[in-house]
């Protein structure tokens, strides 16, 4: 039985990939999809299977806002009717590929996948550091062979960072620190805080914020099933809180957004973001969060691709043992099993 | 115990006890239950949420919401 939710937005693309040099393809459970840009800068998703002989339209070229199959020119608008079909004048009824919903938003393209007639934007959850310019960015995309559900437990706990992830982002304190974790779901949100008073700074953050010695870290992971995963982490001088009032100005602060995308059941899109508060214009803070982060999103993948192929060759139900730190992916998991049974339960 | 993050009213919380290997769970209505392990905790939180064990129903637990620096819920 597939675990995929379906009648669900996910993140298919960043803006920047989409364009009308070439035509992206992305499968998206298991739905192969073509993305590209119109000439008015319009994003446009299509089934990527011309519907004559199921050539891939991402093969293909742009005539206009038109897309002209590579292998016999059958010819679609950006809606999916065809327009045009080789040596003959009448082109026939079923002559068309489905287009999805599709919404730019926070840098991300989304698209709907599932019943059409369900795709309310207004449910796409938001990461709004990405296109603020009080912000700076670094971001990427990394396949991942193993399925999205490996990528959601090893997101909802970090402490694997101290072992998988030490001399980067991992130190003692984060697998040493209770947390608490808070589930709400009428609005189908996990949320698992961990505040560490008095921390090791890793080399991610001394390097990138300048800070010497202690640390207090806060990490507050906020997962928005299934696609959309945010850690709101604030670093600061060992002891220096939030004032009551005014701005947190002490403190550095990085959003780290996940986006998690099944492509098959056997592998993922992982889509990783940094956005930083500080540092703005400085190319070489920059620099080294992309090269650092990207190293720590690859850690995990070969983790991660490890871990599949082992899951994989087990038979069902093999007995799992969950302790304290798997609070909250617990509770992601559960919550993914219902949108998997009900899609589309959750309200907002 | 920390503030609360999440502002809704049906909100499930699982603390885990400082200095402590155990797990305290608190239900929307305010009653509390400590468990061994994360299986448990989520049986009687989500058994107790579905009847309350006959608790009133509607009283949020007496915990502050912590100011969001950005609210972000969809």
């Amino acid at each position: 039985m597939t675990s995929f939710v379906r009648d669900q937005w996910y993140v298919a693309a960043y803006s920047h990939e989409v364009g009308r040099e070439a035509i992206l393809g992305r499968t998206i459970l298991d739905e192969p999809i073509a993305l590209y840009r119109t000439e008015a800068g319009e994003a446009v998703a299509l089934a990527d299977r011309c519907v004559h002989r199921r050539f891939p339209l991402s093969e293909s070229r742009l005539d206009g806002d038109n897309v002209v199959c590579g292998y016999h020119g059958f010819t679609y608008d950006k809606a999916g009717s065809c327009v045009f079909v080789p040596g003959q004048q009448r082109i026939p009824r079923t002559a068309r590929v489905s287009s999805y919903p599709i919404v730019e938003q926070d840098s991300f393209v989304w698209v709907w996948i599932g019943d059409h007639a369900k795709a309310d934007p207004a449910r796409i959850p938001r990461a709004p550091w990405l296109d603020d310019p009080n912000y700076a960015t670094v971001c990427g995309m990394e396949p991942l062979d193993a399925r999205y559900s490996l990528l959601v437990d090893n997101l909802m706990d970090l402490s694997h960072e101290t072992y998988l992830h030490g001399g980067y982002i991992g130190t003692p304190e984060v697998a040493n620190t209770p947390m608490t974790t808070e589930v709400d779901d009428d609005a189908g949100i996990v949320f698992v805080s961990r505040h560490m008073d008095d921390a090791d700074c890793p080399p991610f953050y001394s390097e990138s914020t300048g800070i010497q010695g202690r640390i207090t870290r806060w990490q507050d992971i906020e997962y928005h099933p299934p696609c959309l995963y945010l850690l709101h982490s604030r670093i600061a001088p060992q002891g220096v809180l939030p004032p009551s009032d005014g701005p947190d100005d002490r403190a550095f602060h990085v959003e780290v957004v996940y986006a998690i995308t099944p492509s098959t059941e056997h592998s993922t899109y992982d889509f990783w973001a940094v956005a930083r508060d500080f540092a703005l214009a400085d190319e070489g803070v920059s620099d080294f969060l992309r090269e650092n982060n990207r190293t720590v999103v690859l850690q995990d993948v070969t983790a991660l691709n490890i871990l599949e192929k082992v899951v994989a060759a087990e038979p069902a139900g093999v007995q799992e043992l969950s302790i304290n730190i798997d609070t909250g992916g617990l509770a992601a998991r559960r919550i993914l099993r219902r949108l998997a049974e009900a899609p589309a339960e959750v309200t907002t | 115990m920390t503030t609360r993050m999440l502002p809704g009213p049906r909100v499930l919380r699982v603390e885990w006890v400082p200095g402590a290997d155990r797990l305290r769970g608190t239900c929307f209505c305010g009653a509390t239950h400590d468990a061994e392990d994360p299986i448990a905790m989520w049986e009687w939180l989500l058994d107790h949420r579905d009847s309350h064990g006959g608790c009133p129903v509607g009283s949020a637990p007496d915990v502050p919401i912590a100011p969001r620096r950005e609210p972000v819920l969809a």
